[in-house]
């Protein structure tokens, strides 16, 4: 159940940028690009986990198959884009 | 306790109500926050929301500068903008610079242009994760000029034309809207392009030294409706929220639409004392200060000030106003410092409620205190041995 | 990084065959990201 958005492809391995800073909140997180400035919410304590441990599983895909369940699993994967979008994980 | 007006959909200005709730309680650490390092300036703008000139004796050393931003990393405070007075002046100014990077902390930087020579325009080319401001008040010298001081104009711009040659990428370029001005926002806009620059628009508050010409600069009720329409059209122009007031015009401005004062920011003041935002120097608005026992962290995490603050917000006499939603009664500087009760409406509700308040209660308004008036004068060999 | 989140914020769920703390997060699924424009936030100069 890959999906493609503008450049992002859930098959390949991501890392959160070494430019991002990602600071635990009591509602998921908050992330801050210091290249780019840019600040973002991350709603969910489990999708700031995921992107910290993004670059230890094979893939995208892989990542939220392990602690997402599927039907989570499109809403999740829109997320990553977006971050992949601005740059807050990007491809290993 | 106010609901903002909805959740957000992808590419819309306006933030999700979860979001916003939440920064209205208060995180456990700044995302950012400004920082006074000094309230010496060589400058003496008659608005001034510091009421800066003279330095203060008690003013932080550097070894108590540098606890402050080892605590803003342990905090994982984000960055800090550092203003004053002119923060320059000091003159271990760009060694913190280089220590709060170091210790990973952001910096951006507001300046009136004075010490952006050449050379240190190339060396803040060279520097990673520094953001420079310069101030102007005016699109050119005249309008500028009578409320930054003679000459002033001119130093900006060649600080901005200093910072160009040196190839230092997007600085930004921040103007107080006044009566005077607000009908040059196109000039402003023309000169940010011109520049490559960011524009930042901010709104005159009755602080410091603005409360004695806060009444015959800040900008009409005709000129307010004019500058919201233009924000409207302009998503890129940058405006701190100030002018989340404005939102109850009809369309919520780009931003978060609140007060993250004491909630999301807060402001560290030349000798350690802590508030609310830089608009409140007032002891009712002070939470403590960072040479008190547990430093800064314990001052934002619970400080009767700040606790206070992340409460939610009663409506008082805006509970009737259809616009509550939206404006949220608007700035608490600028209600607090004309005299207005926190819990009502802003001096420029843009309904003309705060007008009419005001006018039942003239004389009423807390003094500002005396300030740090009397500019210092800039040596004429500034101490930067690299020039 | 030190976790800053207080224990005491955290909300209480029904426990469920699957671990998940964030099904009302769903709904709408924009809300998982959400960019903030703060640069420039107020009380900032």
């Amino acid at each position: 159940m890959t999906e493609f958005t503008g450049g992002f492809d859930a098959s390949a391995r991501y890392r959160l940028d070494p430019q991002v800073a990602l600071r635990p909140e009591p509602f998921g997180a908050l992330a801050y690009h210091y290249g780019s400035r840019r600040l973002t919410f991350l709603r969910s304590a489990r999708l700031a986990e995921m992107v910290r441990d993004l670059e230890h599983h094979d893939s995208v895909q892989a990542a939220v198959n392990a602690s997402v369940p599927e039907v989570q699993r499109p809403a999740y994967l829109r997320a990553l884009a977006s971050l992949a979008d601005s740059r807050f994980i990007r491809a290993c | 306790m106010p609901v903002s007006t909805g959740p957000a959909g992808p590419g819309t200005a306006e933030p999700g109500s979860g979001l916003t709730d939440q920064l209205k309680a208060g995180l456990d650490a700044p995302i950012c926050l400004t920082w006074e390092i000094t309230y010496g300036c060589n400058l003496a703008c008659i608005h001034c929301l510091s009421s800066s000139g003279r330095r203060d004796r008690r003013e932080l050393t550097t070894s108590e500068a540098q606890a402050v931003i080892d605590e803003l990393h342990d905090l994982q405070v984000f960055y800090v903008n550092i203003g004053g007075g002119e923060p320059t002046i000091r003159s271990d100014f760009y060694d913190l610079v280089d220590y709060a990077v170091g210790r990973g902390v952001g910096v951006k930087f507001s300046t009136n242009g004075s010490t952006i020579t050449g050379e240190r325009a190339r060396r803040l080319a060279g520097a990673d994760y520094v953001d420079v401001q310069i101030s102007i008040d005016g699109a050119d010298a005249a309008t500028n000029d009578a409320v930054r001081g003679e000459g002033s104009y001119a130093v900006a711009r060649r600080a901005m034309d200093h910072l160009a040659d040196a190839g230092f990428g997007p600085f930004k370029i921040s103007v107080v809207v006044t009566r005077q001005n607000t009908g040059q926002l196109d000039a402003f806009e023309a000169l940010a392009a011109a520049y490559g620059a960011q524009l930042r628009l901010t709104r005159l508050r009755p602080s410091g030294r603005g409360a004695d010409s806060w009444a015959r600069l800040h900008p009409t009720q005709a000129q307010q409706v004019d500058l919201y329409h233009w924000l409207l059209d302009r998503p890129d122009v940058l405006t701190g929220d100030s002018f989340f007031h404005l939102s109850a015009l009809g369309e919520a401005l780009p931003g978060l639409n609140l007060c993250g004062a004491g909630r999301v920011v807060c402001l560290i003041d030349p000798i350690g004392d802590v508030y609310a935002c830089p608009f409140v120097l007032h002891p009712e608005f002070r939470a403590g200060s960072v040479r008190d026992p547990g430093g800064f962290a314990r001052v934002w995490r619970q400080s009767e000030l700040f606790l206070e603050l992340r409460q939610p917000a009663s409506a008082g006499a805006c509970a009737s106003c259809g616009s509550y939603d939206a404006c949220q009664g608007g700035c608490m500087a600028a209600k607090f410092f004309t005299g207005l009760p926190l819990d009502g409406p802003d001096p420029e509700c843009v309904k003309g409620l705060g007008e009419v308040l005001l006018g039942q209660r003239a004389g009423t308004a807390p003094s500002p205190g005396p300030g740090h008036s009397v500019p210092v004068r800039l040596r004429s060999r500034l101490r930067d041995s690299t020039r | 990084m030190a976790p800053m989140n207080n224990p005491e914020n955290a909300v209480a769920l029904p426990l469920t065959t699957e671990p998940d703390a964030d099904s009302d997060e769903l709904v709408a699924e924009d809300l998982l990201v959400e960019e903030i424009s703060i640069d420039g936030m107020c009380g900032v100069y």
